[in-house]
């Protein structure tokens, strides 16, 4: 595995407990635990981010990714496209 | 409004070329218990459902279901990826070549075309969340189905990920029912 591929590894794995907190909360909004857990992925995924787009250009489009010149958004391989 | 993230939920990995389990996963992508009618079935049913909880359950649950159908079509594609016509022809589904060559569509695995038939919506909401959990379950059922006919490991993997994100769904549907329930007694009560 390549280095951009574990780093978006990484990215699915803290992504993917952040969806699960996110439902289980929508349904459990008292429980403290949950909630703290939730904001220190959200942290960990924030740094992530950084990173990652610093190395392989922007992760989100319309304005919540920045991007260095030239426009980096257009950069392959698009998701479909990535052989893992 | 929506954000497109440049990224799979999960990974595809699959083992070279094979037409015929690409076939079998367009149900998971236009049929009537696959990824597109689950997006669309959610998203639309939030303007009637009455509380909070729900509201945002449909939101973020309908979300992940177009992140779902990103995973179905990222698999056909890598399946079908610089198929012949020979080669369409030889798995038996040439008719599938003669009208679409390597594009897809939303359709089941039979090559029927999506339809809006496939999802509901009554407003009532204790109606509308049985429908969701019901459609978990059968979406369940079409993974299992589809991890029975597979014969790439890499494609099993990605549908256990998917299979199993019916059962928190239907889960988390289960618990939403019960608050919307609680919420229908205290306003019988006031």
């Amino acid at each position: 595995m390549n280095d951009q591929l574990a780093f978006l590894n990484r990215l699915q794995q803290v992504e993917f407990a952040l969806v699960e907190l996110q439902l289980y909360l929508d349904t459990h909004k008292d429980d403290q635990r949950a909630l703290m857990e939730f904001n220190q992925y959200s942290k960990q995924l924030e740094m992530l981010k950084k990173q990652y787009e610093l190395q392989y250009g922007p992760l989100l489009n319309f304005g919540f990714s920045p991007s260095q010149y030239p426009w980096r958004w257009l950069e392959g391989p698009w998701p479909w496209e990535q052989v893992f | 409004m929506w954000i497109y993230e440049k990224k799979l939920q999960y990974p595809v990995k699959v083992c070279g070329q094979n037409l015929k389990l690409a076939n079998y996963l367009f149900t998971q992508y236009g049929g009537p218990d696959g990824e597109l009618s689950a997006a669309l079935r959610y998203l639309n049913q939030r303007y009637t459902i009455p509380t909070n909880e729900a509201k945002a359950l449909l939101t973020d649950i309908g979300t992940e279901e177009l992140a779902h159908v990103e995973v179905i079509t990222t698999m056909i594609y890598q399946l079908t990826k610089d198929a012949t016509a020979e080669d369409f022809k030889r798995a038996g589904m040439g008719d599938f070549y003669a009208i679409r060559d390597g594009a897809l569509f939303y359709s089941d695995s039979n090559g029927v075309p999506w339809t809006a038939a496939y999802i509901q919506a009554t407003a009532d909401p204790i109606t509308d969340l049985h429908e969701d959990m019901a459609a978990e379950q059968k979406a369940r059922t079409v993974y299992e189905n589809l991890i029975k006919l597979s014969d790439d490991p890499g494609v099993i993997d990605t549908l256990r990920f998917l299979r199993e994100r019916e059962v928190v769904h239907y889960q988390r549907f289960g618990e939403a029912l019960r608050i919307v329930q609680e919420y229908q007694q205290q306003k019988k009560i006031f």
